[in-house]
């Protein structure tokens, strides 16, 4: 056998590809739902704590920015570990996807948290001053006047930092979440051979390579609007 | 609220299970020792190529960047792991970890490179040239210093990323301080010890997290 036919029969075995196809596409399902769900509650989350800041209660401010601190210096999956295998001991069962949305959604709020605030107290203040002397009141100001300019400022990084995150649902398969990871580690060691994890791989350039992708388009056209 | 403590913060376990840990954070060290410059250097080279006056290798360097950056690190790892030996490929953990981590970490340090570069404006280059600095001599004297000063706070921000990442290392059994970790706490059927692990991260990282928020606002002001 040649080099080459070894190297396809090793990494694109038609008929395992074949096989295992429904499998992985099953992952990729649960891989886009855990991550849609986690941007969606992370940036929230995130933008939540942005703005119980803007109040300026020094405690508030202060366990938030502890926290915060906390999550971005953790790795995910000590967290990860410590929820899946220490909340069932005390009595609390969480199902393994949970575990790692709620993770994730803490670990994104967090990162998210930092953009947010740092946009928001890029806003120069004379736009507060102003909104506030036409009559609008603190929350208006921040709604209408001040979290518009902020969010637009913070677009580049928040993608970035949500394509970082959203990548470590792979995490996931180490607590049997079964996503692409998972799909395709169980086929390769069903099968022998390295096929299914070449779809896995292919699998995940597919789903993050336009994220990739939009992410750079963002960048200069955001980066062009600012200048 | 007892159970609670019991299960995450039980001393007397995380007493008996620091030595093992704090094995386990001397491999981390040493994965970190291999992986950090690997990936700064990586990212440099990546980043230069990305200005290499043909477009084929630009574009190489371009698909390598957003192709590294899509896969994730662990997806990765046990590609390089588990996937190779089956093509007669067999490499140790330290190997395998290694290997995915240069190929993921220089892509993220490229991007950071790649915006200090850019951040540099065309006098400079031009100005250098013009008193007759060669290119290579006008790329490492005057424009990476500067281009490097500018992203400091994101090359530092992304050495905690990658210093966090070494924690997948356990999931290849390299027994790292999460690796130890976890088998303590499958040892005890307690928690704790990987509460002690998160603990060790937050006292080598907390600071660092601290010092790029600091350094980041004094870029912005």
């Amino acid at each position: 056998m040649d080099g080459w036919s070894r190297f396809t029969d090793t990494f694109f075995k038609p008929e395992l590809i074949e096989r295992y196809l429904p499998s992985i596409a099953s992952g990729l399902v649960v891989t886009v739902e855990i991550a849609l769900a986690v941007i969606v509650t992370g940036l929230t989350l995130g933008l939540l704590l942005a703005v119980v800041r803007t109040f300026r209660v020094s405690v508030l401010s202060f366990v938030i920015v502890i926290v915060v601190d906390a999550f971005r210096a953790l790795p995910p999956l000590v967290l990860v570990l410590i929820v899946f295998f220490g909340l069932p001991n005390v009595g609390i069962n969480v199902p393994s996807f949970a575990v790692l949305w709620i993770v994730l959604s803490f670990v994104l709020a967090a990162f998210a948290e930092e953009i947010f605030w740092a946009g928001i107290l890029s806003v120069p203040k004379g736009q507060w001053e102003a909104a506030r002397s036409t009559g609008l009141g603190f929350l208006g100001t921040l709604t209408h006047v001040i979290l518009p300019q902020a969010i637009r400022l913070t677009v580049p990084p928040i993608t970035n930092r949500a394509l970082a995150i959203t990548k470590n649902t792979a995490l996931g398969t180490v607590i049997g979440v079964p996503e692409i990871l998972n799909q395709a580690s169980t086929g390769q060691s069903f099968a022998g051979n390295a096929t299914p994890m070449m779809m896995g791989a292919i699998a995940y350039v597919l789903l993050f390579i336009p994220v990739v992708i939009l992410g750079r388009w963002i960048e200069t056209r955001f980066a062009w609007g600012r200048a | 609220m007892d159970a609670l403590l019991q299960q995450f913060f039980n001393f007397e376990i995380m007493a008996k299970v620091l030595p093992l840990l704090l094995g386990g954070l001397k491999q981390t060290l040493i994965i970190c020792v291999i992986v950090v410059p690997l990936g700064l250097v990586g990212g440099l080279l990546l980043a230069l190529l990305l200005r290499a006056p043909f477009r084929a290798v630009r574009w190489g360097a371009i698909a390598t960047i957003d192709l590294f950056r899509a896969i994730p690190p662990l997806v990765l790892l046990i590609f390089v792991y588990s996937g190779l030996p089956f093509a007669g490929l067999r490499i140790s953990p330290l190997t395998a970890v290694s290997v995915a981590f240069f190929l993921n970490s220089s892509s993220y340090y490229a991007e950071i490179y790649r915006a200090g570069i850019d951040s540099i404006g065309r006098g400079q280059w031009d100005a250098a040239r013009s008193t007759g600095l060669p290119m290579f001599d006008t790329l490492t004297f005057v424009i990476l210093p500067q281009a490097i000063r500018n992203v400091l706070p994101d090359l530092i921000s992304n050495t905690v990323e990658v210093i966090k990442l070494t924690s997948i290392a356990s999931v290849v059994a390299l027994p790292e301080l999460l690796y130890s970790a976890d088998m303590a706490r499958s040892i005890t059927y307690n928690t704790s010890p990987v509460v002690l692990a998160a603990s060790i991260y937050l006292i080598m990282l907390w600071p660092i997290v601290r010092l790029v928020s600091r350094l980041e606002r004094r870029i912005a002001s």
